[in-house]
């Protein structure tokens, strides 16, 4: 039991390391700017957690992270940097779109038929990473960015040809109220209890089943799996294929499930980014599906909280978006993080 | 695959390169001009890519190339308009290309950083600080258009019965890929910069410091890196957005992937994507086409082209042995 909780904390305590790291470096940003930081901070934390409204609408923000963060971590678990989480999300909110806001079917089936299609759309746009790399070896750093600049334009193609809202050029045929999820609160929608059963299920696929032991084999030592007979290809392309579902779920939150829009800007607006700072929040989440889903908690208060820094203080609410990138820099140092577990040994 | 059949398929490439380059020209669109805005999209690619080739030769890869083209482009400019010069621009994008690039190889080296997460990192990390920057320096969200005396003109010369134009930047680009090849296979600190990417134990035992050397190619990288993030919209687009890089460095990194490493590959590979988004911003304007190919799909087209040709040419390209991973002394 005392090895298990041990097991909880270390990581948590890591994950804290950087996120102050992080924290502090944005500090110093914005007294480079000319701002008053612990004004900023204070209005950030207490926009994003100091009051319910507060704290279900950073669980909105959280919702399509924590599945991006699934989609990451996935594929670090095999060893992969899949970094396309951006455009196969994208995809998701294009099927989300295309099921949810351009047929017509049942209210029970409805919402259930929208996610699916967006998520199988997420994963076949996952596929040519997957192949190229068994088939050719091409690096999926390289090959999930261009395929998320071709998805970019695709779906932006999609929604200003054939998706687009009569009347309103700038956005997409909106989820029809029956492909809606019920909303909770404020612009939290129960699409959240889906993602969550989902982020579960990876969980449980990595660490209870067969196939999720060859991926972690894999992924932690390919020579042992080579000798164990676990296929290195096989591996990836289950990695690529759940990362692409998580990635499409992800997409589909944000038509079916976020309101008061419930649906695509032409400009991707809406979805810029969730992929890459899935990144981060798989990261702080230690790779670990579940731990993703409180980094995401955390993250999407950042940036629901960034706003009230921005109103209140007129520090601009990207400057979320730069943290992000420090607390994944400072995460990607095993020295720095080592420090406290030296200290805790000495 | 052997160097013959290697060799085969770079005639083939610039074959069908050239080819493309004649049926383009005869459906009248004007060869020079295609070369003209291929050679400005072959800039900070080819610039990145050279500096990305005697990073990765020394051992450390760094997949944050685009965040440097993003944070440059933009300190780039508001130096630019500092100093009331274009040049000044370049050389600081340059200066803060290279202080990054120090901050990453410090990180890399002595923090033994996994090195794809922390570019990784320094790409989400530019993501939000272009547009923090445009937004506290000009005031404006995503977008800065600045004066356009502060240009870095090109020069221009009077062949084919016209104007052709050819950036210096350009210019230092070709230049550099070619001094980059040449450090690297007729110098002794070239040979080192290799054996520090291949066999960091034999650097160290000669004396040499393993962990200089790979922060001094970081650096450089980053330098490289910065000047082309500062081109791009003082060299070419003559305006900042927050996503000015738009993948490019990736495509860099594609690049280099594509030349094993070769500085000079490298040049070439980053002409063949640079001239694919020639092409592509040719389509977008071109009546009788723009009709026909959807913009979206002209959009597309430089990361098909690059996607595409990686896959093709791929394989066969052996990678220095210590490459990605930090250097212990046991």
């Amino acid at each position: 039991m005392s090895t298990r909780l041990h097991g909880t904390i270390k990581p948590i305590a890591e994950s804290s390391v950087a996120v102050v790291v992080g924290i502090v470096a944005g500090a110093f940003l914005m007294l480079a700017f000319g701002y008053d930081p612990i004004r900023a901070y204070v209005a950030l934390f207490y926009g994003a957690f100091g009051s319910t409204s507060g704290i279900l609408e950073s669980l909105a923000f959280a919702t399509p992270l924590m599945v991006t963060a699934v989609t990451f971590a996935v594929g670090v678990r095999a060893a992969l940097f899949n970094i396309g989480a951006e455009g196969q999300m994208y995809l998701g909110a294009i099927g989300a779109t295309i099921v949810g806001g351009a047929m017509f079917l049942p209210a029970g089936v409805h919402p259930i038929a929208a996610t699916l299609f967006a998520m199988g759309l997420g994963a076949l746009w996952a596929l040519p990473a997957a192949v190229l790399k068994i088939w050719r070896g091409v690096h999926e750093v390289v090959s999930t960015i261009m395929l998320n600049w071709i998805a970019f334009w695709f779906v932006t193609y999609l929604v200003r040809t054939y998706f687009g809202e009569p009347g309103r050029a700038e956005r997409a045929l909106p989820a029809l109220p029956t492909a809606r999820y019920a909303v909770i609160g404020e612009t939290l929608t129960t699409v959240i209890l889906v993602v969550v059963v989902f982020c579960i299920a990876v969980t449980v696929i990595l660490w209870r089943t067969g196939i999720g032991f060859e991926l972690r084999l894999v992924g932690d030592n390919p020579e042992a799996a080579r000798y164990a007979g676990a296929s290195a290809s096989k591996a990836i392309l289950v990695s690529f294929l759940v990362g692409g579902l998580a990635a499409g779920l992800a997409g589909a939150s944000q038509i079916l499930g976020r309101p008061p829009s419930w649906t695509l800007y032409a400009t991707l607006g809406n979805l810029l980014n969730l992929g890459f700072n899935g990144i981060g929040v798989a990261l702080i989440g230690k790779n670990h599906p579940i731990g993703g889903v409180f980094a995401a908690f955390f993250y999407g208060g950042l940036l629901h909280g960034g706003r009230f820094m921005e109103y209140n203080v007129g520090v601009a609410s990207e400057l979320v978006q730069a943290i992000n990138g420090i607390i994944v820099i400072a995460l990607a140092m095993p020295e720095v993080i080592a420090i406290i577990r030296k200290r805790r040994e000495s | 695959m052997t160097p013959r059949r290697r060799l085969q398929w770079y005639i083939v490439g610039i074959v069908i390169t050239l080819a493309l380059m004649y049926v383009i020209s005869l459906a009248g669109f004007g060869l020079p001009g295609l070369i003209e805005t291929g050679l400005l999209a072959m800039t900070p690619l080819a610039l990145a890519a050279v500096g990305e080739c005697l990073n990765e030769q020394a051992g450390t890869v760094n997949v944050g190339m685009e965040g440097i083209f993003l944070i440059t482009a933009v300190l780039g400019v508001y130096w630019a308009e500092v100093f009331g010069s274009g040049l000044y621009g370049l050389l600081f994008g340059a200066l803060m290309g290279a202080l990054i690039g120090l901050a990453f190889g410090v990180i890399c080296v002595y923090g033994k950083a996994n090195q794809v997460i922390a570019g990784m990192g320094l790409n989400i990390f530019a993501l939000g600080l272009g547009p923090f920057l445009l937004m506290s320096i000009w005031g404006f969200p995503g977008i800065h258009i600045f004066s356009q005396d502060l240009m870095f003109q090109p020069l221009r010369f009077n062949i084919w019965g016209g104007f052709f134009s050819i950036s210096p930047v350009t210019i230092s680009a070709i230049i550099l890929a070619l001094l980059a090849y040449l450090l690297l296979k007729r110098t002794l600190f070239g040979i080192r910069i290799r054996a520090s990417g291949e066999n960091p134990i034999a650097v160290d035992v000669a004396g040499v410091s393993v962990a200089r050397i790979r922060v001094l190619m970081c650096v450089v990288g980053g330098a490289l890196a910065g000047l082309g993030g500062a081109f791009m919209p003082l060299g070419w687009f003559g305006g900042v957005v927050k996503e000015i890089s738009a993948g490019r460095g990736f495509i860099a990194l594609a690049a280099v992937v594509f030349a094993g490493l070769n500085p000079i590959l490298a040049l070439v590979a980053s002409f063949i994507f640079g001239f694919s988004e020639a092409v592509a911003f040719t389509f977008v304007v071109s009546p009788g086409v723009k009709e026909i190919i959807p913009f979206y799909f002209v959009q597309m087209m430089p990361y098909a082209v690059t996607l595409t040709i990686l896959t093709a040419a791929i394989g066969g390209k052996r990678f220095p042995r210590a490459l990605g991973k930090p250097y212990v002394r046991e």
